[in-house]
């Protein structure tokens, strides 16, 4: 097996490899409380009523991790009755737009993994793809798009999964992951574990060791790790 | 294949992975300057066409198997980036969903903002959006209010550009 290419030049100045962290896995960490602002995009924003535990993994020699995970939710904002009343939509948006927050979301993914022997980071599509190709890059794995039916051309591999209301699907490439590989799952949120149970059934299905899931966001009232089983699942930030 | 510049005006220009096989690296427009860059052939190899999808006809231009290649994929970004630095760009806009796989790579090398254009419903709170052409029918295109400040320079980033539609509706959406 040919050895990954090195990150983009680019991305390198950005994500340094430098930085040596070590995190324990996210169930074994700590909690410190921050809170995620609300309010409408460039106006002005309000504190929360709804505070966010922030996941602070152990990390050795890591330091710098609280604070980058406290400025990662604080860019988050929660809009309600979203897309339907009493629906506390948890935003990722606003973060996009802070270069700074960004760049620290992606790089506590890259420093957890880097080393790991991940070869597949996965991308649950739409914001999944926001999330993965950048960590891809820097670890200089493949990625994987995780698509909704009928959107991948070519020979696919689907698996259903249970929505409120009816079924859904997710599709995979035939051929994109490989027996054998590790991969990384990645998306914005886990709510209720639906649709990455389904992605981590996929990847197994074609051979491959699913390593982690990997959130931004963790909603841990609707117990979306329960449907996941014993498959560990890394997230930044917690929402009460 | 490389990269295509749509301007409107001076206020956003368009860097898209264009997925057209057919025309070879050498082949690739003067006015780009990476006409001679030995990356393109990677990347234009990376791309494979999958026919009659969604429907009969249709020559699709398949970018995921460029994300199998983490090297060619790398090239891309890259590309774009050399290209971008430099020019002042505080936001880089990606269109829903191909978009989002280039457009936050490169927004986070060059230190700007990213901005996902979406399809209907799918953003929350409030939104400004942009009706566009379909050969049957029309769709539509979202983005936040306020994402984007009057005066900042902003690239479209979108895997492929057909007829131009959606990324026109971008160009528009961003103009106002």
């Amino acid at each position: 097996m040919t050895s990954p290419p090195p990150p983009p030049s680019s991305l390198l100045r950005r994500l340094p490899t430098t930085r040596c962290c070590c995190f324990a896995s996210a169930s074994s960490g700590w909690s410190a409380s921050a809170s995620v602002r609300l309010g409408s995009l460039g106006g002005k924003q309000r504190r929360g009523h709804r505070g966010v535990a922030v996941m602070a993994a152990a990390a050795a020699g890591g330091g710098g991790f609280e604070a980058r995970v406290a400025r990662i939710a604080s860019t988050i904002r929660v809009i309600p009755d979203f897309p339907k009343p009493g629906i506390m939509f948890q935003d990722i948006t606003t973060m996009l737009l802070k270069p700074d927050a960004f760049r620290d979301t992606i790089e506590l993914f890259v420093e957890r993994y880097k080393d790991k022997g991940i070869t597949v980071i996965a991308g649950v599509e739409a914001r999944g793809f926001i999330f993965g190709p950048p960590i891809a890059l820097a670890l200089g794995a493949k990625f994987v798009p995780l698509r909704k039916p009928k959107k991948l051309p070519g020979e696919v591999i689907s698996e259903e999964y249970s929505l409120e209301y009816g079924t859904d699907k997710i599709e995979m490439h035939v051929g994109a992951v490989e027996p054998n590989g590790r991969a990384v799952v990645v998306d914005d949120l886990i709510a209720t574990g639906g649709t990455l149970s389904a992605a981590v059934k996929l990847i197994e299905r074609a051979g491959a060791e699913v390593v982690e899931c990997a959130c931004v966001i963790e909603l841990p009232e609707l117990k979306g790790r329960d449907k996941l089983g014993n498959k560990p699942v890394f997230v930044l930030v917690k929402a009460d | 294949m490389g990269e295509e510049d749509i301007s409107n005006d001076s206020k956003s220009s368009c860097g898209c992975e264009d997925g057209t096989v057919e025309a070879p690296a050498a082949a690739a427009p003067k006015e780009n300057g990476r006409a001679a860059d030995p990356r393109l052939q990677a990347i234009s190899d990376a791309i494979r066409v999958v026919p009659h999808f969604p429907k009969p006809g249709i020559m699709f231009n398949d970018i995921t198997a460029l994300l199998l290649r983490p090297a060619a994929f790398k090239d891309a970004v890259d590309m774009f980036v050399e290209r971008y630095r430099g020019m002042r760009i505080a936001a880089v806009a990606g269109i829903e969903a191909r978009g989002f796989i280039f457009g936050p790579a490169i927004a986070l090398a060059i230190g700007a903002k990213f901005i996902p254009l979406r399809k209907p419903k799918k953003l929350p709170g409030e939104v400004i959006s942009e009706t566009y052409i379909l050969e049957y029918g029309t769709d539509c295109l979202e983005m936040h209010v306020g994402a984007t400040e009057p005066g900042e320079r902003v690239v479209v980033v979108d895997d492929l550009v057909a007829t131009g539609g959606t990324l026109c509706a971008a160009i528009k959406l961003l103009g106002e």
